[in-house]
C-alpha cells in the first residue's frame, strides 16, 4: 500500500556528535559532551558525526585514522592513553608516579568530591600521564595531559609529576616530550597550583642546561598556566591543526573587551602566524615528525 | 580618603578629631590632650579592624586607590632610580617600570608593576596589567642584572596580566613562561615583594625568586575572587565566599611556605602612611639582601630551585594505581 511508504520507522539510528573546535566554546563546560554521555546506548557509539564537515564516521574507522576526519582532517579529542598508543612504540610505555595524587590542601568547597568524580569518569589517577616510552627505539620521557580529568588543570600533583619526570629524564640523559591539553592552573589548590608553573619551568631550565631536547606538542585546548609555563618552553613547539591555544580563555577575553573574538583567534594557525608555534602537524604525521626530530638530536653514545 | 564599610566606626571618630582640631585652631583653645586621647582611640580601633580583616576586606585594602604604588616608595627606598624603557622588540609597556636603582649604596636592578593614580595614568599603565612587552622588558633587564652581577628587586602590584586580543597576538603565555624559566637560571639574588595586588600568572612572572616578601594586607591569588565566584557558581556577587576559599592573605601564604616574610603595615594600612610603609619594606629588603649576598652564587641558584621545587601538597602511595588504570 502507498500508506506503508510513509509509515514511521520503528527505530532511528542516532549519531553522536562531537563538539566542534570553536573559539567561542566555553572551555570549562562542554554541554554537548555531557549530553551524549548520558544516553550511552549502543548505536551512539557506532557512528560519530564530524563537527568539521558533517561526515558520518564509523567509530572503528576513526580510531584507525588517529581520530582524524579523513574528509576534512578535523582532529577529534583524544585521551592520554590513546595518545601514548598512537605515538610511542607498542608496549614501550612505562608509567611513572601513577600513585601520586591530589589532596585538598585548602579544604576548598567541593574539591574532594570533584577529584573522586574525575577519577571514576576517566579511570586516571590525575590529569597527566608521565612515563618512559620510545619512538623507533629512541627513549623519551613523556608528559601527556588528560583533558577529561578536570580539564587537565594543573595542581600540585600534576606539577610534581611533571617535575619528577623532567628530573628523571635529566638523570637518564634522554629528551622530554610533552603533549598538553589543559585549562590552566587548578583554582581549587589556590596559590599552590600557580607555583607549579614556576616549578615545571625551573625543571625545564635544568633540562635545557643539560643540553637535552624538549619537544612540546600543543593540542586542543591549551590555556592559562600551562601555556604560560612548560607548554611554551619547547625547543620545538608543535601544534595540531585547529587546536585552540592561548593564555586567557575566549570567554574571559570576551567579557573583558566586550565583544566576540575574531574568527580563528587563538587557533594553532593564529599562533603560528604570530610566531609562537614552529610546526603545525597533522596528527597522522605526528609520530613521523617526532621521530625525525628525536633522531636529529640524538647524542653519540 | 576612601573609607570602607568595615571602617565605619572609625569614620565618626576621625570626624570628631577633625572638628576638635578646627575648633581649637579657630578659638585658640588648647585641646591637645583631648585630641591625643581621641587619636589614640582611633589608632586602637584601626589596629583592631586591620588585625582582623576578612579575606574579602583584605582584597579591598590591597586595591585601595590611595595605597602606595611603586613610585610612591621610590623616593624613600632608593637614592637614585634611572628608569630604562622598552623591550627592544615591540614597545615600552608602562604597566611595568624597570631600571637601575641605588639601594642603601648598592646598585640594584628594579622591576615593578605599576598601577596608575587616576584614570589618565591608569589608561597609560593599563591598570597595572602588563602586556607581553612588559614581561619582555622585565626579562631584558633581569638578564642585564645577571650580566652585571646586580641583585634584582621586583615589586608586584597587578590585578593580572593583560587579557585582551593583543596580549594573545604577542604571546602572553610565552612571555610569562620565559620570565619563569629565566628566574631559575640567575645567580644573583632575586627578592620579590608584593606591595598590593598579586593577580595570578601575571604576578607570578615576577615572583619566582629566592625570597617572597609580602606587605601584610596585600593578596596573592591564583585567580581574582570575582572570577573564581563566576566560574564556580556563575555568580560574581559571591566573591566574598570565594575569597575565603582561595586562602590568599599574607598569613595563609606564610603558612603554605609561599611567602618568606610578612612586612607589617602602618596601623590602618599602608595607604595611611606611605613613609612608614616604605621604611618597613626598606628594612626587610636590607636584611634579606645582605643575607643573600653573603651566599655563593651557585648555591643561591640551587637553593632557589629547591625552594620552588618543594612547593605543592600531594599524597603518594595511598591509591592503588593499577585499580584505576584501564587496559588500552
Amino acid at each position: 500500500m502507498l500508506k506503508d511508504v510513509f509509515r514511521k520507522p520503528t527505530k532511528y539510528v542516532t549519531i553522536k556528535s562531537v563538539p566542534a573546535i570553536q573559539p567561542r566554546l566555553p572551555l570549562e563546560a562542554d554541554p554537548s559532551e555531557q549530553k551524549s554521555a548520558e544516553r550511552k546506548e549502543l548505536p551512539d557509539n557506532l557512528w560519530v558525526k564530524c563537527p568539521g564537515c558533517g561526515e558520518v564516521h564509523f567509530t572503528k574507522n576513526l580510531e584507525e585514522y588517529a581520530q582524524v576526519c579523513v574528509k576534512c582532517s578535523y582532529h577529534f579529542r583524544m585521551n592520554a592513553r590513546q595518545r601514548v598508543d598512537l605515538l610511542l612504540d607498542a608496549g614501550s610505555f612505562q608509567e611513572w608516579n601513577a600513585d601520586l595524587v591530589s589532596v585538598d590542601p585548602l579544604e576548598f568547597p567541593g574539591y574532594k568530591e570533584k577529584i573522586a568524580q574525575e577519577r571514576q569518569k576517566t579511570k586516571m589517577t590525575e590529569g597527566v600521564l608521565t612515563g618512559l616510552g620510545s619512538i623507533e627505539q629512541m627513549p623519551v620521557a613523556c608528559l601527556v595531559s588528560e583533558n577529561a580529568f578536570f580539564m587537565g588543570s594543573m595542581g600540585s600533583a600534576i606539577g610534581e609529576k611533571i617535575a619528577r619526570a623532567i628530573e628523571r629524564a635529566i638523570a637518564m640523559g634522554i629528551p622530554v616530550l610533552s603533549i598538553t591539553s589543559s585549562g590552566g592552573a587548578r583554582m581549587q589548590e589556590g596559590i599552590l597550583s600557580l607555583y607549579q608553573m614556576a616549578k615545571t619551568s625551573a625543571a625545564l631550565e635544568r633540562l635545557s642546561e643539560a643540553g637535552l631536547l624538549y619537544l612540546s606538542v600543543l593540542t586542543n585546548p591549551t590555556y592559562g598556566g600551562v601555556t604560560a609555563s612548560y607548554a611554551m618552553l619547547g625547543d620545538v613547539i608543535i601544534a595540531e591543526p585547529g587546536a585552540l591555544i592561548g593564555f586567557t580563555g575566549p570567554n574571559i577575553i570576551k567579557q573583558t573587551i566586550g565583544k566576540e573574538l575574531p574568527l580563528g583567534a587563538q587557533t594553532a594557525e593564529f599562533n603560528q602566524a604570530h610566531g609562537f608555534v614552529d610546526l603545525i602537524v597533522d596528527r597522522t604525521q605526528l609520530r613521523h615528525m617526532l621521530e625525525k626530530l628525536l633522531r636529529y638530536h640524538r647524542r653519540e653514545a | 580618603m576612601l573609607l570602607f564599610d568595615f571602617e565605619k566606626p572609625l569614620f565618626e571618630l576621625e570626624k570628631k578629631i577633625a572638628e576638635l582640631k578646627k575648633f581649637s585652631a579657630e578659638k585658640g583653645i588648647d585641646l591637645g590632650n583631648e585630641v591625643r586621647t581621641l587619636e589614640l582611640r582611633a589608632d586602637e580601633l584601626k589596629g583592631k579592624i586591620y588585625d582582623h580583616l576578612e579575606p574579602w576586606q583584605c582584597a579591598q585594602v590591597a586595591r585601595h586607590p590611595e595605597r602606595p604604588n611603586f613610585f610612591d616608595y621610590v623616593p624613600y627606598l632608593f637614592e637614585d632610580f634611572i628608569e630604562l624603557r622598552g623591550d627592544r622588540h615591540y614597545a615600552d609597556d608602562r604597566s611595568i617600570a624597570a631600571g637601575i636603582a641605588v639601594f642603601q649604596g648598592t646598585p640594584v636592578t628594579v622591576v615593578a608593576q605599576v598601577k596608575g593614580k587616576d584614570t589618565k595614568e591608569n589608561l597609560q599603565r593599563n591598570f597595572g596589567m602588563p602586556h607581553p612587552e612588559g614581561y619582555r622588558k622585565a626579562l631584558r633587564l633581569m638578564e642585564q642584572a645577571e650580566k652585571f652581577r646586580r641583585p634584582i628587586l621586583t615589586f608586584i602590584d597587578t590585578p593580572g596580566a593583560a587579557c585582551d586580543l593583543s596580549a594573545e597576538e604577542r604571546g602572553q603565555g610565552e612571555a610569562i613562561a620565559r620570565c619563569l624559566i629565566a628566574m631559575a637560571r640567575f645567580t644573583v639574588p632575586v627578592i620579590s615583594t608584593i606591595i598590593g595586588e598579586g593577580g595570578s600568572g601575571g604576578a607570578l612572572a615576577l615572583a619566582a625568586g629566592d625570597l617572597l616578601l609580602m606587605l601584610e594586607h596585600s593578596y596573592f591569588s591564583v585567580i581574582a575572587p570575582e572570577s573564581c565566584a563566576n566560574i564556580l557558581w556563575k555568580d560574581v556577587s559571591r566573591a566574598r565566599e570565594a575569597s575565603t576559599a582561595l586562602k590568599y592573605m599574607s598569613k595563609d601564604l606564610y603558612q603554605l611556605k609561599i611567602v618568606d616574610r610578612i612586612i607589617k603595615e602602618p596601623i590602618g594600612g599602608a595607604h595611611r602612611n606611605h613613609r612608614q610603609s616604605a621604611e618597613s619594606i626598606g628594612q626587610a629588603l636590607a636584611e634579606e639582601l645582605q643575607r643573600l649576598q653573603a651566599q655563593d652564587p651557585q648555591s643561591l641558584r640551587d637553593q632557589r630551585y629547591q625552594k620552588i621545587r618543594a612547593i605543592g601538597v600531594f599524597s603518594e602511595g595511598t591509591v592503588n594505581a593499577t585499580e584505576t588504570v584501564s587496559p588500552t
